[in-house]
């Protein structure tokens, strides 16, 4: 804590203590996932005498691997594409007309949805979402995209009050329109919050297990983590094919974390400045 | 001419997202109060049964202990994330070595799927600490904890792991913001790193503190994924948590109606539960 010049050696010890109990879990899912029962049987944490890829073939043709990973990615890409474009939109009218009671009441509207616990909403909605025929893929889409407009609207506000108005009416004065605006000034301003949010909705629409849960009744759109869910009885008691099935199911956001892991720590921090 | 073109720019703007907003959120709601009031069970008819709903939960043997579990699982898990959480900030923030690794390390458990974690930990709880034990010969340890009243330990220790990056990643932002000049005019006072860290440090981040503790309260009263990885709400019904109750009973056990009460109750609490807290934190912070 103290800003020393020399390392701080007890701050060093805890870390390493820490960074072990992270790594430990992480290192036992990949020794667990590449051996056969026998040797699982023998030792969990040693390494195995020869590498067992088939655990991750077989996990493979299970769980639908590819067409699961599309699955998510397709509803991780459009929750996200969507959710920057529409909520950055709202964002910008609201923060930009806070003196009319309309913009304000919307924004605590927004706000105050933040404290609504899901299990209220979750027994209606879903046969709601039936009904429209919307218990699919799209409605979860549709549904990740409403759901992130407390903490996002939230978020944009708080970073748009930083950005200057001179340069919009400059923009006004040059005949320009209000969408013109915001789409050739405003949005690309804030691109850090954009990247912010962007993270944000893309770990949760990943992620996510109760929402997918609820509404996905085809097993056919089912997302990585609810495919895991799903399979349980499936694996029974061959945890190197479940564990080599979890791996494959995180591997994608870790791939994703170690390639641009600087870039999501400063972002996420950055909105939680804001 | 053009102020009314920009109020209608505006308003084109914000109306649709508003009316998705509602149709989407506030409306199932409402009609989860609404059925709150009947006793629905998802088909056929129904009708108004009043308070009955309410009445019965006071009785529900099953709920209460629901609640209970969830309340003593979310202020453990609460206060556990965010002394974690504070103490590797801290250490984060402090002159140490390799200091981008470590904050990779610390961060990466926020990208991982909470239930896929939690099955994960399962395996580690049932089968890797007994054998463990086992062979170390500590008969405490030798049976699956997840199957015996220490099963909530686990649900804590899993949530604490995963939980703890995106807290830690709050504080180590509230921490940079604190001027460099305030240490430095407390170690000229020679006061120690202890009392530094309670009379300087805590108070400037004290709105992180407080944001911390709602945003941990708010997700771990609502605790779902981590039981149904690691418990399945067993041994009995011992680690179900409230959701899993309004999830299990709601879809599974024709109880739409009743726990539709169950969860305007759930809510009453929640928005106590965070007035509460932001109540006892403000007026304590300090600016410099």
């Amino acid at each position: 804590m103290l800003r020393r010049t020399k390392t701080n050696w007890i701050a060093m010890a805890f870390l390493i203590v820490g960074s072990l109990c992270i790594l430990f879990p992480i290192y036992m899912a990949i020794m667990v996932s590449v051996k056969n029962p026998e040797e699982l049987a023998q030792s969990v944490l040693g390494f195995p005498a020869q590498i067992h890829w088939g655990n991750f073939q077989q996990a493979m043709a299970v769980t639908h691997y590819f067409h699961t990973f599309l699955n998510s990615l397709f509803i991780t890409c459009f929750a996200v594409i969507l959710t920057v474009l529409t909520h950055s939109m709202v964002a910008y009218a609201i923060a930009r007309n806070m003196h009319k009671r309309f913009y304000r009441y919307l924004y605590n509207y927004f706000f105050a949805a933040m404290f609504v616990p899901f299990p209220i909403l979750m027994l209606p909605l879903v046969r709601q979402m039936s009904h429209l025929g919307l218990a699919d893929r799209v409605g979860l889409i549709i549904l990740y995209i409403v759901y992130g407009i407390s903490q996002n609207v939230f978020l944009y506000v708080g970073y748009l009050k930083s950005i200057p108005m001179e340069l919009e009416e400059a923009a006004l004065v040059d005949g320009a329109n209000r969408w013109r605006i915001f789409w050739r000034v405003v949005f690309p301003l804030m691109a850090p919050m954009n990247a912010t949010v962007a993270i944000l909705t893309g770990l949760w629409a990943w992620n996510d297990f109760l929402l997918p849960l609820v509404m996905l009744s085809n097993p056919n759109q089912y997302t990585l983590p609810l495919v895991q869910y799903a399979f349980q009885s499936q694996y029974s008691t061959n945890y190197s094919l479940a564990f080599a099935s979890y791996l494959l199911a995180l591997l994608p956001m870790v791939i994703l974390y170690i390639f641009f892991q600087k870039w999501i720590v400063n972002n996420v921090t950055k909105g939680a400045i804001k | 001419m053009k102020s009314l073109r920009n109020s209608f720019a505006f308003i084109l703007m914000t109306v649709p997202m508003a009316v998705l907003f509602f149709y989407f959120h506030t409306w199932p709601a409402l009609h989860g109060i609404f059925l709150s009031f009947t006793n629905w069970n998802g088909f056929g008819p129904y009708h108004f049964i009043g308070l009955q709903n309410y009445i019965d939960l006071l009785h529900d043997k099953q709920v209460r202990h629901a609640y209970v579990f969830t309340f003593e699982f979310a202020i453990v898990t609460t206060i556990l994330v965010n002394i974690v959480s504070l103490s590797v900030a801290l250490a984060l923030n402090s002159k140490i070595k390799l200091s981008r690794t470590f904050r990779a390390v610390f961060f990466l458990p926020y990208v991982l799927s909470t239930l896929i974690v939690s099955f994960i930990f399962n395996f580690l709880f049932s089968n890797l600490i007994p054998s463990i034990a086992q062979a170390l010969h500590l008969p405490f340890l030798a049976q699956n904890i997840l199957g015996t009243q220490w099963a909530w330990v686990g649900i804590v220790i899993v949530s604490v792991w995963q939980g703890a990056s995106f807290n830690t990643l709050l504080y180590l932002a509230g921490l940079q913001t604190i001027p460099e000049d305030v240490y430095e005019a407390s170690n000229i006072d020679g006061a120690s790193a202890w009392v530094t860290f309670w009379q300087i440090t805590f108070p400037l981040i004290l709105p992180f503190f407080t944001i911390n503790m709602v945003l941990a309260a708010k997700s771990y009263l609502q605790v779902f994924d981590q039981v149904v990885g690691m418990t399945n709400g067993g041994p009995g019904t011992a680690t179900q948590s409230n959701t899993f109750v309004i999830y299990t009973n709601g879809f599974g056990g024709g109880e739409l109606a009743y726990q539709s009460a169950n969860a305007v109750v759930f809510l009453v609490i929640l928005v106590c539960v965070a007035l509460i807290q932001v109540r006892l934190t403000r007026g304590r912070e300090v600016q410099f």
